[in-house]
């Protein structure tokens, strides 16, 4: 459950980013999330909002974009979305995967702010 | 109310990233080889690491950092090999990050250490996610958890750079099946390398030695590459 830790960094660096705008009204926070990230969407939304309380995105949403993950296939030279993410594998080929192009990420996105 | 959009583009753990970055230049420029361990609670990293420590004393320095929610029992047990061990209490945190790392190095002298080991908490899941800046990973698998750990746990598997499959003595009475264990690390990471090995009757100690000492060697090579930047 380290998802607590990843809200409390992302409502700290949201924060800064306000500050350095000259103060920011946040109504929602969008986020991509790898799918291969090893953070739980369901766990992360419900860190959030707990770890929102009394901070400046108190009230705000948070929209998350789950990002599938891509692998490298060598042998096609193409990005393949291998059949699990227990499977880095082509599924054209059969190939093993050795890179991952995606799936990795935690990423603020964008901010909807009051206008 | 109408609401306007701003780009933000953010990495959530880049703080941590950097530190890590940090950190790895500067294990580097020490030429200290550094490796994190992480597995489930109860895989064996201590006694490993016991053993680790005991053999690569022989003939080099090592130290080791053990992250654990409470207790300084790990570190008690690792100081019969190497009194240069520190641990990390994280209190309720289920991961090792960098800045902890950074902090439980304060005072060390890097440059007199060979190998520095980082035992992340017994946990399969947090730590994938933050780097600590080690130059390798490795992820171990008892034989007594079961063969289809790696499926179950793909991000750390893949997020680590060696498998070490712990508790070969009970292989046997645990049914352990050992071809499809290795199949199953090899499908959540391809081509990684795999060791088998026994803390308590020291099988398979010697290949992680070995191992280790190529790592450090080839480290400390003189940058022929880098110079040409």
């Amino acid at each position: 459950m380290h998802e607590l830790s990843i809200a409390i960094s992302m409502i700290d660096q949201i924060t800064e980013e306000s500050e350095s705008r000259g103060g920011l009204d946040v109504e929602a926070v969008h986020l991509k999330l790898g799918a291969f990230s090893g953070v739980d969407k369901e766990a992360l939304l419900f860190a959030y909002e707990l770890a929102c309380e009394g901070s400046l995105l108190e009230g705000s949403r948070l929209v998350i974009e789950t990002i599938p993950l891509v692998i490298y296939c060598d042998a096609c030279q193409k990005n393949r979305v291998p059949p699990s993410l227990y499977q880095l594998s082509c599924p054209e080929c059969g190939s093993p995967g050795q890179k991952i192009v995606s799936g990795r990420e935690i990423e603020v996105t964008s901010l909807e702010v009051a206008a | 109310m109408s609401a306007r959009m701003v780009e933000v583009r953010a990495k959530v753990l880049k703080q941590n990233d950097l530190l890590a970055r940090t950190l790895r230049e500067r294990f580097r420029r020490e030429g200290t080889c550094v490796v994190g361990l992480v597995s489930s609670p109860g895989s064996g990293k201590t006694a490993f690491l016991e053993k680790l420590l005991a053999g690569l004393a022989q003939d080099s320095r090592v130290a080791a950092l053990v992250g654990d929610l409470a207790t300084e029992n790990d570190a008690a047990r690792l100081r019969r090999a190497t009194p240069d061990v520190r641990q990390i209490n994280t209190g309720t945190v289920c991961h090792l990050d960098a800045q902890m790392v950074e902090k439980a190095l304060e005072s060390w002298h890097l440059d007199r250490i060979d190998f520095l080991f980082i035992e992340n908490v017994g946990n399969l899941v947090c730590p994938s996610s933050y780097d600590l800046g080690e130059e390798l990973r490795f992820v171990l698998l008892s034989a007594t958890e079961g063969e289809d750990k790696p499926l179950k746990y793909p991000t750390i598997f893949n997020s680590s750079d060696v498998a070490i499959i712990t508790k070969m003595d009970l292989a046997e009475a645990a049914e352990f099946d050992l071809p499809a264990a290795r199949r199953n690390i090899d499908s959540v990471r391809p081509g990684m390398q795999v060791f088998e090995v026994s803390a308590k009757t020291g099988f398979g100690m010697q290949a992680v030695f070995d191992f280790l000492h190529a790592q450090l060697a080839r480290a400390r090579q003189p940058q022929v590459a880098a110079t040409r930047a």
